[in-house]
């Protein structure tokens, strides 16, 4: 099933496991079940050592993310400016926690250790987009602005259905 | 040599050596948690901490080595506040349940926490919340009271090879689990309970049989005997503060019967009948062209690992059931018919120093009738909690002799449970049958000992016959490698999961003594040289069974009772 | 000429099948090759930007730069050059370090300065390119700094308060070539102290060199560099590998992004030299995944010291062989340890080890391995070019050189500042950062990360130094430096590194998974209001934890395995230092002076200010304040949960918070 990415790297080579998770993760969005067994065959290890590299690390998620990912900065330059309160409304108005993905899988709310935008603290980062000295009577317009892009794009979506 | 000042004490080390073993071989005692004797040291608990002169932290003495004129300090006020304080977190995150705890009175942190004299709950806060996993026949896992000191993680991965837990997760939520915390039936577990034996709390234990056992000896109409696997009476006394190495066969028989068993008999006997047939299956593979090297099959837990992760190479696994087994088949059959009861009245328990093989009587492939050939299978410490219950004095019981007929052993089927012993055994009845003659050097000490593969030849009839003893199951890989890639010049194979065999087991006394492997196996030999039989086809009653019952190895009927087959799991598990 | 690999020699051109010794020394000095010297000079001029007959405009492209949103500027400017019709060349830069000021573009006509211009938007492109390219005047409107002389309209950019007392050695280049082009560094003088070493110096004298330089690690411990060189070199064995550490995960840093994004040559060669000087055949940058941008820039950077024959086979025909790999972290703060970055390396769990055995011993695969930062090798090729004498000069007794700090917090002027050692801590708070905004009183700043301290006014005379920083509680860290003003509370700067040590715990040692989650506790009961369950157990274990705090952090310093964990009690140990009477308030008063710990406060509406809109009671959502509607609203203290969403929500500044 991952054969595409098995065949960059030699087999039974343990080194390369973090790079061939990473890989996975870049096509599928995050590291399915079967992935594990899989890596684990191909790099010569047990399941459970896939599985606790899997877990160790913050970059690899067991489940799939929402379509759209806000970032949080909780660096430190950002949390002396209050990013702390930012994360709070975002979970407010989306009834999530960080770290959660929101039932209509549309969002994700991540917190990041520093996204390394100090001078415009506090910041967040939806998808790629970077949004900086944020405050938090912002969030509502933002949050609002992507799910109307994605009423916009089920609309499409639909009238693309329906003319088929 | 090097000098070097503990405590003020002069001391003289070798160059290599740790601050731990230095100060150990001047009689100062310094706890340890994560510490395992030979394995590279990780580290991790900082329990062992001690104060080295010109060092900024406190040194963890396990993982450092020792230099000239180096001055430790092992006992000084700021180390004892930092060990007790290291004591405290672990203690604050545990479950204060040492009352209802099956680890209680033999509890590492227990032990730190009385050391350490903790009286209150300084650091309260929260607690780590997992599960217990109770999905497999043989273990439990507890992750709850879990102090992470990653011993069963390296026992598993460095000394098994098994691979079935890891630590996952991390910081605060670092957990020891399987893949996606699921059942231990589900993963590569091989049940072998050496995580048990390393675990210094509760958090890794044996399922129990016990409350089985009990109501069984309760049911009038039960007929409720049992078995002792040859390694229990080398170990049990262990427990009852014996000296390393005591042989306590004949208290046992006597406690078992105050216990209310109707009778006592011992696992030795299907071990000789153990040998007629897996040494007549060998000779018959190899005169007939069958698949060799054939292994011995009387460890589960090695079943249970070539079943699912080599199942390709089953064919080459012996037909014959695991002794105990074959004891519970021939109760339920030859033993019923004799004495005249309903076999399904007859309840057997095995009292082993194991863990697996509570997964072993469940098998469906070892089952005649929709009976189970074993009912209940105890560890030796579930056999001792029972003792303690029934106000057994232990250490003051006299001794008895097991019942007959299958109670009669000889010294071949007490070796049994040290690593080479079945190979021993076997081969001193397959040269008898192969050359008529008796083998006359009956200690083969190429396959005796503790190293990981144990080889040996011996010449039969102008045949040279290749064996290995594979110590452990961590070693196997090799072997079964050189199986598949065609490179094997063995004939027989002996696999123990365990290192040393079943003395060894994970049902075994719990304690960190590093002697004890030699020492319980010192009491077996002795069985075995003080044997009046010290060949299995020289056992009356294995002969007598053979004459009223089985006519002989291998016969149909011996097949349909002794003999077992096997599952490829690793197709059962994928789904 | 194309590039540098057109030099011509005696025997050919330099590839890397065939190295020529003195490849480097000919690029930038023409007179080496004659017949071919006007080529050669000229083409340097180009490459420094010198000799150009369109305008040029360059953007700095960082990722600092890019979430001010450079790259849409770009776009802009894209646009509007076609409208206008205006022939002129794109330079990407990377980013000159003044976040303040970000997004920067500058532009250079033909035989004119290099003018900055700041704080650009994409409203501004239309003026700005009319006026500089059509009009040709300098667009004062944002005009902020020019790299020629002062002038009437601009000044010289080394004469802003920001950059007047910064020494830049290591982000010399950042901002001002293009960090993508390996001729642009070479005209810029790179590759020289490679060169040097590898034709006129053996690894001894190299690693005598760095020493002498006093060159100490810049990751935060503060080691000898050339210590651990010369420990590898003086290992026997086949394989030794040199590993960058560009895994800076400290909150509030990005000095390393902003080397590898914006000068990534010059880290690649400071790696060679350092492997030349200890022996290493093969390499490895650890970098941060979440630096996708660094990465690109590192592989193209490979890429192309590979096809100059810098790195691979006989390097410059030496006869040195040095293979360098890029490895992505995949997110893990503890990666920083090397231990648990070798571990890392090798596809495990970051858990770090106990040493001995030191890495340079027996390190990655149980090889000698040596590990330094970004910022250390960045400074190598500086030290072999310009000699040891010269880099000593810089800094202290014991600390030499400079150091790079990423300013940030309550501060005019945030950014990377690189300052000689030996500068005082006030000098760079006041003078390079402008000292706080809105009037606020400076309260402490942040040094070395979630393992430094905060240090108080009355310690701003404390130079940096890697000693002095460590005698008032501090220490060098990779070089976080947040500044704090009177609105930030200490008790809660130190929860924010608790939990941050908390979540990046490998979980290994019990000190650090056991004991910072425990003292995390403590405070975070500092932190909190009566408990509404009441029954006292709560104030019981808060005072308990308080007796013990100390005791805690002292025995996690001592016992914790690695430095993460050893160093994780200083935010609390420092605070308890300098800040005590902070602590004792919330302690004993249940008051957070600075107003930031949410459950201490108590909000009030002023009847007078309130209009009744009801704003507030719909936000509140433990219906803690009642009133009707056009009357003024209170809010029943025992049901508040301290949210502030009321606050927030109030339109007519009505609540107030104590």
């Amino acid at each position: 099933m991952h054969d595409n990415i098995f065949e960059k790297y030699p087999k039974n080579d343990r080194s390369n496991l973090i790079a061939i998770l990473q890989d996975i993760q870049d096509e599928f969005g995050y590291l399915p079940e079967n992935a594990i067994s899989e890596v684990s065959e191909f790099v010569g290890i047990p399941q459970c050592s896939v599985y606790g590299v899997a877990t160790f690390y913050n970059q690899f998620r067991l489940i799939p993310l929402g379509k759209n990912v806000i970032r949080v900065c909780r660096g430190t330059a950002c949390h002396v400016k209050n990013s702390a309160n930012i994360l709070t409304a975002l979970e407010a108005e989306l009834e999530i926690k960080a770290g959660e993905t929101t039932r209509d899988k549309l969002f994700t709310i991540e917190t990041v250790a520093c996204i390394g935008a100090c001078s415009i603290a506090p910041v967040i980062n939806i998808n790629d987009e970077y949004y900086g000295r944020i405050t938090v009577k912002e969030i509502p317009k933002i949050i609002k602005k992507y799910k109307n892009e994605m009423k916009k794009e089920n609309a499409f979506e639909k009238i693309e259905e329906s003319a088929e | 040599m090097i000098e070097l000042k503990i405590n003020n004490i002069n001391v003289k080390a070798e160059e290599g050596m740790t601050i731990l073993d230095a100060a150990k071989s001047v009689g100062i005692h310094v706890p340890t948690l994560c510490h395992m004797k030979d394995l590279f040291p990780t580290g991790a608990c900082r329990i062992c901490v001690v104060e080295v002169e010109g060092m900024r932290g406190l040194t963890p003495s396990c993982a450092y080595p020792v230099s000239d004129g180096m001055k430790v300090q092992t006992n000084s006020p700021r180390v004892r506040q930092a060990r007790k304080t290291i004591v405290e977190l672990l203690v604050e995150n545990h479950p204060d349940d040492c009352l209802i705890c099956v680890r209680n009175k033999n509890c590492e942190l227990q032990d730190l926490s009385e050391q350490y004299s903790l009286r209150e709950h300084r650091f309260v806060g929260e607690k780590k919340d997992h599960a217990i996993d109770i999905s497999s026949a043989s273990m439990e896992r507890d992750p709850a009271k879990c102090i992470l000191c990653g011993r069963c993680v390296r026992t598993c991965n460095e000394i098994q090879k098994v691979g079935a837990i890891d630590f996952t997760n991390r910081g605060f939520s670092s957990n020891v689990t399987t893949p996606f915390n699921k059942g231990l039936n589900v993963s590569d577990c091989i049940l072998c309970g050496q995580c048990i034996l390393v675990c210094p709390t509760a958090a890794l234990r044996e399922k129990s049989h016990s409350k089985e056992v009990i109501s069984a000896l309760n049911d009038k109409n039960k007929f409720t005997v049992v078995q002792i696997a040859p390694a229990v009476r080398a170990s049990i006394g262990e427990e009852y503060n014996l000296p390393l190495g005591t042989n306590v066969t004949g208290q046992l028989v006597t406690g078992l019967r105050r216990l209310g068993f109707k009778k006592v008999f011992d696992t030795n006997f299907a071990a000789d009948l153990t040998i007629m047939e897996e040494g007549t299956e060998l000779i018959g593979r190899i005169k007939n062209g069958g698949k060799l090297p054939m292994f011995t099959s009387c460890c589960p837990g090695w079943v249970k690992y070539i079943e699912q992760n080599r199942p390709q190479l089953l064919d080459h696994l012996s037909t014959c059931k695991s002794p105990h087994e074959m004891e519970g088949a021939v109760l339920k059959s030859y033993y019923a018919k004799k004495m005249g009861l309903t076999p399904a009245d007859i309840f057997v328990v095995s009292i082993m120093p194991c863990t697996v093989k509570k997964f072993e009587s469940d098998r469906a492939e070892l089952m005649n009738d929709k009976m189970q050939d074993v009912d209940a299978v105890l560890t030796t410490r579930e056999l001792v909690r029972l003792f303690k219950m029934a106000g057994i004095d232990f250490n003051d019981l006299p001794e008895d002799s097991f019942d007959n007929p299958l109670g009669e052993s000889t010294g071949a089927a007490a070796i049994f449970g040290t690593s080479g012993g079945v190979m021993e055994a076997a081969l001193r009845t397959a040269y008898f049958k192969l050359t008529g003659n008796e083998l006359e050097n009956l200690q083969l000490n190429d396959i005796r000992g503790n190293v990981g593969v144990k080889e040996s030849t011996i010449n039969i009839n102008g045949t040279d016959i290749k064996v290995a003893v594979v110590n452990g199951i961590g070693n196997v890989g090799i072997v079964l490698d050189q199986i598949e890639s065609g490179k094997s010049e063995y004939h027989f194979i002996e696999v123990m999961a365990c290192p040393g065999g079943c003395i060894n087991g994970g049902g075994q006394p719990i304690h960190q003594k590093s002697e004890k492997v030699m020492k319980r196996v010192k009491v077996l030999y002795e069985i075995d040289e003080n044997a009046k039989n010290r060949r299995s086809h020289e056992n009356e009653s294995v002969k007598k069974i053979y004459n009223e019952f089985f006519g002989e190895p291998n016969s149909y009927k011996a097949h349909d009772i002794l003999h077992t087959t096997y599952v490829n799991r690793k197709e059962l598990l994928k789904k | 000429m194309k590039s540098f690999l057109d030099i011509k020699f005696k025997d050919g051109l330099h590839t890397p099948e065939s190295p020529k010794e003195e490849f480097i020394a000919h690029c930038t000095d023409g007179a080496l090759t004659p017949g071919q010297e006007n080529e050669i000079n000229e083409f340097n001029k180009r490459l420094k930007y010198e000799l150009h007959e369109k305008p040029i405009i360059f953007i700095g492209m960082d990722t600092s730069s890019l979430a001010s949103g450079a790259n849409k500027i770009k776009e802009e400017i894209i646009k509007e050059l076609e409208i206008q019709k205006i022939d002129a060349q794109i330079v990407e830069t990377g980013g000159i370090g003044f976040g303040t000021f970000e997004p920067f573009v500058d532009i250079k006509l033909p035989g004119k300065d290099r003018i900055i211009y700041s704080q650009i938007s994409v409203k501004d492109i239309h003026e700005l390119l009319k006026s500089t390219l059509i009009k040709k005047e300098i667009y004062v409107k944002k005009a902020f700094a020019t790299y020629g002389e002062t002038n009437e309209v601009v000044t010289n950019i080394n004469e802003i308060p920001f950059f007047k007392e910064q020494l830049r050695i290591v982000l010399e280049n950042c901002g001002i070539i293009n960090p993508e082009s390996i001729d642009e560094y070479i005209a810029a003088g790179g590759f020289k102290g490679l060169d040097k070493a590898l034709r006129l110096m053996t690894p001894e004298t190299v690693v005598k060199e760095v020493l002498d330089a006093g060159l100490r690690g810049r990751g935060g411990g503060g080691f000898p560099a050339a210590k651990k060189w010369e420990l590898a070199y003086n290992q026997k064995s086949e394989i030794k590998y040199l590993i960058c550490n560009a895994d800076e995960g400290d909150p509030g840093a990005f000095m390393d992004r902003s080397v590898l994004e914006s000068d990534p040559f010059k880290l690649v060669e400071g790696m060679i030299i350092a492997a030349y000087a200890m022996g290493a055949s093969y390499g490895y940058i650890y970098c941060r995944a979440e630096y996708p941008l660094a990465i690109a820039r590192l592989q193209k950077t490979i890429k192309q010291c590979n096809d100059y024959g810098l790195l691979g086979k006989n390097i410059l025909n030496s006869g040195f062989n040095f293979e360098l790999k890029i490895k992505k972290g995949a997110g893990a703060f503890v990666c920083g340890e090397e231990t648990a970055l070798i571990a890392s390396i090798e596809g495990k769990r970051g858990m770090p080890k106990p040493r001995p055995p030191y890495p340079s011993i027996s390190g990655l695969w149980a090889k000698p391995t040596v590990i330094n930062n970004v910022e250390t090798f960045a400074n190598v090729s500086a030290i072999i070019n310009r000699g040891s004498k010269w880099y000593s000069s810089i800094g202290t007794e014991t600390s030499k050189g400079t150091k790079v700090f990423a300013l940030s917090g309550k501060i005019e002027n945030s950014g990377l500042v690189e300052v000689p050692m030996g500068i005082t801590l006030g000098e760079v708070v006041f003078n390079i950062g402008g000292g706080i905004p809105d009037g606020k009183k400076f309260k402490a700043v942040q040094i070395g990360g979630p393992s430094g301290g905060c240090l108080p006014k009355s310690v701003m005379d404390t130079p940096v130094d890697y000693e002095s920083l460590k005698t008032v509680g501090a220490m060098m860290g990779s070089g976080g430096f947040v500044v704090m003003d009177e609105d930030t509370c200490m008790v809660d700067v130190a929860k924010y590194f608790l939990t941050f040590i908390q979540n990046e715990s490998c979980g290994k040692c019990v000190p650090c998974r056991e004991g910072t989650k425990r003292m995390l506790e403590i405070i975070e009961r500092l932190t909190r209001n009566y408990s509404k369950n009441g029954e006292g157990k709560d104030d019981l274990l808060r005072f308990k934890g308080v007796l013990y705090l100390e005791r805690l952090g002292n025995v996690i310093r001592d016992t914790s395995l690695c430095g993460l964990g050893q160093s994780a009690p200083n935010p609390v140990m420092s605070g308890l230092r300098y800040f005590r009477t902070e602590y004792e308030e919330h302690i004993y008063d249940r008051n957070c002076p600075a107003g930031v710990c949410k459950e201490l406060l108590t909000y009030k509406i002023d009847p007078e200010l309130c209009n009744g809109c009801g704003l507030c009671s719909m936000k509140c959502g433990v219906n803690a304040i009642l009133g009707e509607k056009k009357h003024a609203h209170y809010i029943i203290e025992d049901k508040c949960i301290k949210c502030g969403m009321c606050y927030e929500a109030c339109r007519k500044n009505a609540i107030s918070v104590n």
